[in-house]
């Protein structure tokens, strides 16, 4: 009976990718390999001022001097950077004016995705920013936001329509030589995301970004740049998959927010990129750096994340709090299955006095994965009377797989307060026997239970994606495919 | 209904249950009493199931089918409900949706459509009040901090949800106080049907004062060494478990 | 980076002197011990000294501690040293076996290795390796990590004498055995001292080891220990430090346990101006069981850092640690907790914690309490606090008629209680116990003998009040 058990349990923890399909789309795509004529062209692409092709030049050289970083428990072949498209867009015939002008079978991609982007059919209002590859194709509700001052276009719209606003905060909180993948995106990043919120203002609907990889070869590396002025709020979501191919695929992000004064921002993520077969080949591999900057006094910045994909993840949103009495929030659900690594945690950096950081984080290993928490607390002299509770909890299904937890702690001032806790558990078989007792299946069982285990994080999602997100959670460990 | 014959059971090898017979019959209460240690727990898990039991000779027939080829789940869906002794906290899994899962799982068994979410919800309502239940419990984890009390009452609501033909109370009255006693046997009472069965596991005669069974049998390293009325619990109460073993 | 220089200098200078110093060096040497010295040199000379660069070595900077112009003591002090002049243990009602080193030298008393009756070792590690070979071979050099840390390969390149014990199968050694190392010397010092522990299948051990100095010149002690329990043995170990704040002193020990083996280590942390102990635990046969416990109460400009590495190696486990330090003027801690559970090493049961108080804003802690987990049935947990003294329980106090300055003390005292507390022999603790006490009232800096040496008159502070009830 108890290798039945355990069959069943291989059985769950082995799901199926169903976001792998491959849209073919006339691309438009730069010469394989990075160099700097690369980042010329790609630069030229986008029309850009000369001032931001300085900027991309001189993070590539800087990147130059840069090896990878190896301190993460993680482990993978080379990466061959000369082996990877940089730029790759689908081709358009003109300026879009209206959805009509999509591409259909764009659209189509991203309806088998289960994203709108025709708006009249959005029940939740949610709008969205849809980046495929390298370029974004549509940014819905955009009218809709304007009437409150809301900025939200794609980052190369705002370069043309917003340079200002873009140089004035672009790699204020991630410096291009922040780390060789930052150094390596802002050389290369080819679009993403803009949004600015003015004084004030409330942002009436929660705004999205969905990622999609799907040349083949390609590397992506978008970057988002949120900024919520004094007293703004918004609730930010980003979701992503990509095709299923034997290959890596390489994805490079850079997230920036920016909280002034009583502003709030609260970032949520579905991480759901391609994570490779069963046996280990292919998958994307994630090098993100994200990270927020409480700048004004009584700011907020919340990551919340749910990284069921990819093959790498290697990802520390992170959350500068520099604003006296500024809050930082990092809620994180990790899946690893099969050979999927995970290194993935959060950076609290309390520079304000009386400021507070709160750190949930539950990692989940299955199959003969890898899953890491890797997470720095660090609160400065200045920084009186802060505050920071941690909880990192680890849950294993069979015994192949790894759960590690590598915290940092370090205080300067004794006003402050510190808390960390971690503990490692498994499924156990009693509670097996009393869901099996009362006639509950032992793949639902898992289910339920990795759910409840996820709550206190799922919890924080906005409706629209916390649905999604149990679903994800359950197909990443169970047979059935939606 | 259930019909146990010759049953033996050993766990790591060691001999537990060592012929056991039992008959069931719709509509009946019996009550299995005895010593620790004789397994009492040993049969209510190996009529339920539980993985680590090694059944060596006999059969269990409920209802026609053979229990001993059935997996945990598909004796749950047949009808059987265990009440756990010690309940096992399952963290973060509201006892709604855990109850939701275990009825929906168990509708498919039998083909039947998921429970329609406002069916579902006012069954709680009226099950809830039949046991006296606090309004706030079906929210909570399924037995995350509750108290021993809390726990049994838990069991019996579960009972009262899924509404098996048989359900096998182990120690059900274990670690309750008298109010608390008194709201699980009127669950019991309240939940008999003339279709449905209930065996009732306990170490005390208290609990018989408030489930009269219809029959009471003394289980005894490993046998039923006895059977008689709801008198003979008394009797039992009375002269202690020094008098079966003078008996054998 | 001038730093860097003056570490390559020491280094260089090491180098030369091993080459010059060799027949010295070698001259004891059974050709097992030669090998072993021979290739940990090689491995120094690759190393080199730690640098704040290196993951481990993050938190500890030891560029000013390598700083100075170090001698070395290359031959054995005089046979008649009489031990007793500079040094009395006075901790009353506490009768121990006393083993002691002199400027990292084996004292002799009567002779260099005393056998007891029941067939227990003790001595010079340096006359071991002339009389035990087999021993030795089968033991030294074994459970430590030469080929990683520079400090080990130094130390075993240039070790040449320290504690040996052996304890043979079977035997309860009744005494409580005290290692203590004095450094006495008026010019700076840097010594390598080496022990050698073995406890044999179902034998027990107390041990108790105490860091003295007595003139107050800089040193720097580079000690390791290596102890090899066998099946079913236990060894009850404490380490108690005050030392001056003009010395680096850095621990090492290395515990190599076999099946049902359990071990008790405490570090007992009062004074000195780098201390650095690191403890590596390998649980090497099932059912056995670890419990590494610390505290430290620094002030200053002292620094701390309790480097714990427990190695799950195989099934069915324990380990605990709980580590606890209050950090006052300038004083800085690390912790570094490192708990790994290897594949198959099911129902592990590992625990680990790490408290801290800082009384000042100058005063840091710098704590990495890491689990590395490939078995799923384990049950493993960490914790990790860093505060203040309670302001509830404060107020409490006050609210009962006791001054501030003498309620903060009794919560300091209760802090470090659950710690003091494991102490499990009865003379040992309440001797702890009183150094706590006075270390907290600011009477004992460092003591001019031993480190139980308490002549100090007590101020009246009542410790009667349970505070563990509030």
């Amino acid at each position: 009976m108890e290798k039945e058990q355990n069959n069943i349990l291989e059985e769950v923890t082995q799901g199926d990718y169903k976001y792998g399909f491959y849209t073919d789309i006339e691309m438009d795509t730069a010469p394989m390999g990075l160099s700097e004529d690369t980042v010329r062209f790609i630069s030229a692409k986008k029309n850009e001022p000369e001032w931001l092709l300085e900027f991309r030049l001189k993070a590539y050289r800087h990147w130059l001097t840069l090896t990878e970083p190896n301190w993460a428990h993680l482990h993978h072949a080379p990466i061959n950077y000369q082996d990877i498209i940089f730029y790759a867009a689908p081709k358009r015939k003109k300026e879009l004016t209206s959805l009509d002008e999509v591409d259909p079978d764009l659209l189509d991609t991203f309806n088998k995705l289960g994203i709108s982007l025709e708006e009249q059919k959005r029940l939740s209002g949610v709008a969205v920013d849809a980046v495929i590859d390298s370029v974004s194709v549509k940014t819905t509700f955009t009218e809709t936001l304007s009437k409150y001052g809301i900025i939200f276009c794609s980052f190369s719209e705002a370069v043309q329509n917003h340079p200002d606003l873009v140089r004035q905060y672009l790699a204020t909180v991630v410096p291009a030589t922040d780390n060789f993948f930052a150094a390596l995106n802002s050389a290369v990043f080819s679009d993403g995301s803009f949004c600015y919120i003015p004084k004030g203002v409330r942002c009436p609907i929660e705004l999205s970004t969905y990622f999609r990889i799907n040349a083949a070869n390609t590397g992506q590396f978008e970057r988002t740049l949120i900024v919520a002025d004094e007293g703004a709020y918004v609730s930010y979501m980003e979701g992503c998959t990509a095709p299923m191919r034997d290959e890596n695929q390489l994805h490079a992000a850079i997230v920036e927010i920016i909280a002034m004064k009583d502003a709030e921002v609260k970032y949520s993520t579905v991480q759901n990129w391609y994570p490779g077969d069963k046996n280990g080949l292919g998958g994307v591999y994630n090098f993100v750096t994200k990270r927020g900057m409480c700048k004004g006094s009584h700011s907020k910045i919340s990551w919340t994340q749910v990284e069921t994909g990819s093959a790498i993840t290697w990802k520390y949103p992170s959350v500068v709090l520099m604003g006296d009495y500024s809050v930082g929030e990092f809620y994180s659900v990790a899946v690893t299955n099969n050979f999927q690594q995970a290194d993935t945690g959060t950076k609290m950096m309390h520079l304000g006095k009386n400021t507070r950081s709160t750190i949930i984080s539950k990692g989940i290993s299955a199959g003969q994965s890898n899953n890491s928490y890797r997470g720095l607390v660090k609160i400065i002299k200045r920084a009186e009377n802060s505050r920071n509770y941690s909880q990192c909890d680890s849950l294993l299904l069979g015994d192949k797989c790894g759960a590690h937890t590598f915290p940092y702690i370090k205080a300067e001032n004794h006003s402050s307060i510190i808390e960390h806790e971690a503990t490692t558990s498994k499924i156990s078989d009693d509670q097996l026997f009393y869901c099996n007792q009362r006639g509950i299946s032992t793949e639902s069982a898992i289910g339920l239970i990795v759910n409840g285990y996820a709550k206190e994080v799922l919890q924080h999602l906005p409706m629209e994606f916390a649905v999604e997100a149990q679903k994800l959670l359950a197909i990443s460990l169970e047979g059935s495919v939606g | 209904m259930l019909s146990i014959k010759n049953l033996s059971a050993s766990i790591n090898g060691k001999e537990i249950l060592k012929g056991v017979n039992l008959e069931v019959k719709a509509g009946e209460v019996h009550a299995i009493m005895g010593p620790n240690g004789t397994g009492k727990s040993t049969l209510a898990y190996v009529i339920a199931g539980r993985q680590g039991y090694e059944v060596t000779s006999g059969e269990i027939i409920f209802n026609g089918r053979n229990l001993l080829e059935l997996s945990t789940e598909e004796r749950a869906c047949e009808g059987i409900f265990l009440g756990f002794q010690y309940p096992v906290e399952i963290p973060g899994v509201s006892i709604t949706n855990f109850l939701r899962t275990a009825m929906n799982e168990q509708r498919k068994y039998h083909g039947l459509d998921p429970i329609p979410a406002k069916e579902f919800l006012s069954k709680m309502e009226e099950k809830k009040k039949m046991l006296e239940l606090q309004d706030k419990l079906t929210n909570r984890s399924v037995n995350e901090g509750f108290s021993g009390g809390e726990k049994k009452k838990n069991e019996i609501f579960q009972m009262a949800m899924l509404e098996p033909m048989l359900a096998i109370l182990d120690e059900t009255d274990s670690g309750l106080d008298i109010d608390a006693l008194r709201i699980v046997a009127t669950g019991v009472n309240k939940l008999r049907r003339p279709d449905n069965a209930t065996v009732v596991i306990t170490h005390y005669q208290r609990l018989l004062d408030y489930i009269v069974p219809d029959v009471v049998h003394v289980l005894f390293d490993g046998r039923i060494v006895k059977s008689g009325g709801k008198e003979m619990a008394l009797e039992l109460e009375e002269k202690g478990y020094e008098w079966i073993k003078s008996q054998l | 980076m001038e730093h860097i220089q003056i570490e390559t200098d020491l280094k260089s200078s090491l180098e030369s002197i091993f080459t010059e110093k060799s027949p010295t060096l070698f001259s004891k040497d059974t050709p097992y011990v030669a090998g072993v010295r021979k290739q940990a040199f090689d491995k120094f000379a690759q190393l080199g000294f730690p640098t704040a660069r290196q993951e481990r070595w993050r938190g500890t900077d030891l560029s000013k501690s390598l700083a100075p112009d170090y001698e070395f003591i290359m031959e054995a002090p005089g046979e008649n040293v009489d031990i007793e002049k500079i040094f009395q243990c006075e901790v009353p009602h506490f009768e121990t076996f006393l083993v002691a080193q002199l400027n990292g030298w084996y004292v002799y008393r009567n002779s260099p290795l005393t056998v007891l009756p029941s067939g227990v070792v003790i001595g010079s590690l340096a006359k071991a390796f002339e009389q035990y070979p087999d021993l030795i071979k089968q033991h030294y050099g074994k459970y430590t990590e030469q080929s990683a840390e520079g400090l080990i390969a130094l130390n075993t390149a240039f070790a040449q004498d320290g504690i040996f014990i052996y304890v043979p199968d079977n035997v309860t050694v009744p005494d409580v055995i005290q290692m203590v190392n004095i450094v006495d010397f008026d010019r700076n010092l840097m010594l390598q001292a080496r022990n050698l522990v073995i406890v044999g299948k179902n034998s027990h051990l107390r041990l108790v080891q105490c860091d003295d100095s007595i003139n107050h010149k800089v040193t720097f002690i580079n000690s390791v220990s290596e102890v090899f329990l066998d099946k079913d043995s236990s060894l009850d170990h404490y380490k108690l430090q005050n030392k001056d704040e003009h010395s680096t002193l850095i621990n090492s020990l290395y515990f190599y346990q076999e099946s049902g083996s359990s071990l008790s280590s405490n570090a007992i942390s009062l004074n000195g101006g780098i201390i650095r102990n690191n403890t590596t635990v390998k649980l090497a046969g099932e059912h056995s069981s670890a419990n590494i416990y610390g505290v430290y109460l620094m002030d200053r400009n002292q620094h701390i850092d309790n480097q714990v590495f427990i190695d799950h190696m195989v099934p069915n486990c324990q380990s605990s640690e709980m580590f606890k330090g209050i950090l006052d003027d300038h004083a800085s801690g690390v912790f570094n907790g490192h708990v790994m559970v290897r594949k198959d090493a099911q129902h592990t049961n590992a625990y680990q914690s790490n408290k801290n108080i800082l009384l000042t804003d100058k005063a840091t802690v710098d704590t990495k309490p890491f689990l590395e987990i490939y078995a799923d049935d384990v049950k493993c947990s960490h914790g990790a606090t860093v505060g203040q003294l309670d302001g509830d329980a404060m107020f409490y106090i006050r609210s009962r008629g006791i001054s501030e300055a003498n309620a903060q003390i009794l919560l300091m005292y209760a802090f470090a209680a659950e710690v003091v507390n494991k102490i499990s022999i009865p003379e040992l603790r309440q001797r702890i116990d009183d150094m706590v006490k006075k270390r907290l009232r600011g009477e004992l800096s460092y003591c001019d003998q031993c480190v139980l040496h308490c002549s100090t008159q007590e101020k009246k502070v009542s410790f009667e009040i349970d505070v563990t009830k509030i």
